[in-house]
């Protein structure tokens, strides 16, 4: 007979809401651990889906999500012949608050030129940009419909289609707008604007501005030798897709990555304590029969495989909890909540390993319970 | 009525502190209790009472003395039996006030768990449970979980748990203090068969006037020391 099993099935009520209770903790633990992996995953969203090899920029910046980059447009026509080039896009890239049906939906802004790199790889629902101006494809974060109508910087834009999965850093959803409406929307003054700058002898500004021109190589070719060539020009910067990607992961998003790690450490620590605890009340509440079991000659090892077992159900059966509240929430998240077997297999590791620690404390009170303690009232 | 003693206490002394707060909770205790004997133990509150019972248990180190359990010395200055808890698995049945029954194990596998802690097979551990049920007359209630168990019925169970293994020294603390009067002489008769049928010497520690007269002996403690066998 297994003294672990049968103690928890008699205590059975009791043993679920514990269970359901460390569940909710252990849950917290594991949504942070995959917030913080949503939060890498998200950076690098927009890059993996333009599949670019190589990013030119304005000189002297890593942009254009770290930091503002301005470039002309023709920029992308240069780059395209370049040797080793296979086909260059032009893109702007801003934030911006649009009025859709629901309210008010902050999105980044995504110009390019249908056809060219720079759009979305996949559009799950709808189709995507044609040439026609004023239509937009939206993400699904965003929270739009088909064929919903938006208004974005005093124009009113048709979504078209929809993507999933695609955010900007910061976790505001990505919408893709066709380059020309883009530069209008980022570079084009409103006419009593425009007035005054042109009173003042500025002149209307030139609209043929991107922010970068993104390309992608032929198999063949070095994206760090292109990339070389490129930075010949003075007023040009570029960036490989690898330095983009850790120019997204450990700069922009560095201090949150930083944040959520932390926090998850403490949160940890914290399930930690309170799983000792926890194991160490059901231990001591069976203070007389464990005593008794010494007085009739039970070994230590009864005693320890008693505590470990129910410690390591515990465990089992709270972050079986976890996972199921996790995974059956983690849409309802704000941001993504990534969640692959690494995770959940080193979460589940974790949980184990707290659990043996938290354990053995309760496992060396256990021990040293006197047998006499069974005795009397 | 076999007269070879099973228990032997002599000269048993137990001294707890040191210097001026040293108290002697024992002081020279002779006492033995053969195969077959129903000896009682009383006195009042701090005579010693529970002391030498947890001394005979060998869960407490006497200070000075011999002691001697089914006719093998087990302590005289220091213990002779390496494993203390297999003898007490082996030879000793404990019998409490409050049963101690596992309140997460119905009462065959209360019993059967002392078996299997010394090694028994899970399934002939609860035949034998299951006989030692009926032998006290609770079979009915063999897969009754304690709870459900009336205060009798779980004494019952208790002691089929200290007959598991065939102790030849049985050791009772109160067995019928949380019991009626009829209960309580229902206890001791079984007690007494036991001792009987099994051979076994039972030395039971008791403040329950009404079962005095259930004993073969009863021997009275003050201060630590044996006041009067009658």
């Amino acid at each position: 007979m297994n003294l672990a099993f049968a103690d928890i099935r008699h205590r059975l009520g009791r043993f679920l809401m514990t269970c359901l209770g460390l569940g909710l903790l252990m849950g917290v633990a594991l949504s942070m651990v995959g917030i913080y992996r949503g939060v890498v995953a998200e950076a690098l969203a927009l890059t993996h889906s333009l599949r670019a090899d190589l990013w030119v920029v304005e000189a002297g910046t890593r942009g254009p999500f770290a930091e503002a980059s301005r470039i002309p447009g023709d920029v992308r026509e240069m780059v395209a012949r370049l040797p080793g080039v296979a086909t260059a896009g032009a893109v702007t890239l801003r934030s911006a608050e649009m009025q859709a049906p629901q309210g008010l939906v902050r999105v980044q802004v995504m110009g390019f030129e249908p056809g060219r790199p720079g759009g979305p790889a996949t559009v799950a629902a709808g189709r995507d940009l044609g040439g026609a101006r004023f239509e937009m494809v939206a993400d699904a974060r965003a929270g739009l419909a088909l064929g919903a109508t938006v208004l974005l910087g005093g124009d009113r834009y048709r979504v078209v289609g929809l993507t999933g999965g695609l955010v900007a850093s910061g976790g505001d959803p990505l919408v893709f707008v066709t380059l020309r409406d883009s530069q209008e929307l980022q570079f084009q003054l409103a006419p009593p604007a425009a007035r005054r700058a042109q009173a003042a002898g500025a002149g209307p500004g030139a609209l043929d501005t991107v922010n970068a021109v993104i390309a992608r190589l032929h198999p063949a070719a070095d994206p760090a030798t292109v990339a070389e060539t490129v930075r010949r020009w003075k007023h040009l910067a570029a960036l490989t897709d690898a330095e983009q990607s850790e120019v997204l992961t450990r700069s922009l998003v560095n201090r949150a990555r930083m944040q959520l790690g932390m926090f998850t450490v403490v949160l940890l620590f914290v399930s930690a304590v309170i799983i000792a605890l926890i194991i160490y009340t059901m231990t001591m509440d069976k203070l007389r029969e464990i005593a008794t079991l010494k007085l009739i000659g039970a070994a230590d090892r009864t005693i320890i495989g008693l505590v470990l077992q129910q410690a390591m159900l515990l465990g089992a059966a709270g972050y079986v909890a976890a996972l199921a509240i996790v995974f059956a929430t983690r849409d309802r998240f704000p941001r993504a909540v990534e969640l692959g077997p690494t995770e959940v297999l080193a979460m589940a590791g974790v949980i184990g390993l707290i659990c043996l620690l938290g354990s053995l404390v309760s496992i060396r009170a256990a021990l040293r319970i006197e047998p006499q303690q069974a005795l009397g009232g | 009525m076999s007269t070879a003693p099973l228990v032997r206490v002599e000269g048993i002394t137990r001294i707890f502190g040191t210097g001026d707060a040293a108290l002697r909770a024992l002081d020279g205790v002779d006492l033995d209790v053969a195969a077959g004997e129903v000896v009682g133990l009383r006195g009042p509150s701090g005579s010693g009472k529970s002391t030498l019972l947890n001394i005979i248990a060998c869960i407490l180190e006497p200070s000075d003395g011999r002691l001697s359990l089914d006719g093998q010395v087990v302590w005289d200055g220091r213990y002779h039996v390496a494993d203390l808890r297999r003898l007490r698995r082996e030879r000793i049945g404990f019998i409490f006030q409050f049963h101690n029954l596992l309140p997460f194990l119905d009462a065959t596998d209360n019993v059967a768990l002392a078996m299997t802690l010394a090694g028994t097979e899970p399934a002939a551990a609860r035949q034998r449970a299951r006989e030692l049920l009926d032998y006290l007359q609770v079979g009915r209630r063999a897969g009754a979980m304690p709870a459900r168990l009336s205060g009798g019925e779980a004494q019952r169970v208790a002691i089929a748990r200290a007959l598991a293994n065939h102790p030849r020294v049985i050791l009772a603390d109160e067995p019928t203090a949380a019991l009626d009067s009829e209960r309580a002489r229902v206890v001791m008769d079984l007690l007494r068969r036991v001792a009987q049928e099994q051979q076994a010497a039972i030395l039971v520690v008791t403040h329950d006037e009404k079962i005095f007269d259930r004993f073969d002996r009863m021997v009275a403690l003050r201060d630590g020391r044996i006041e009067a066998i009658g």
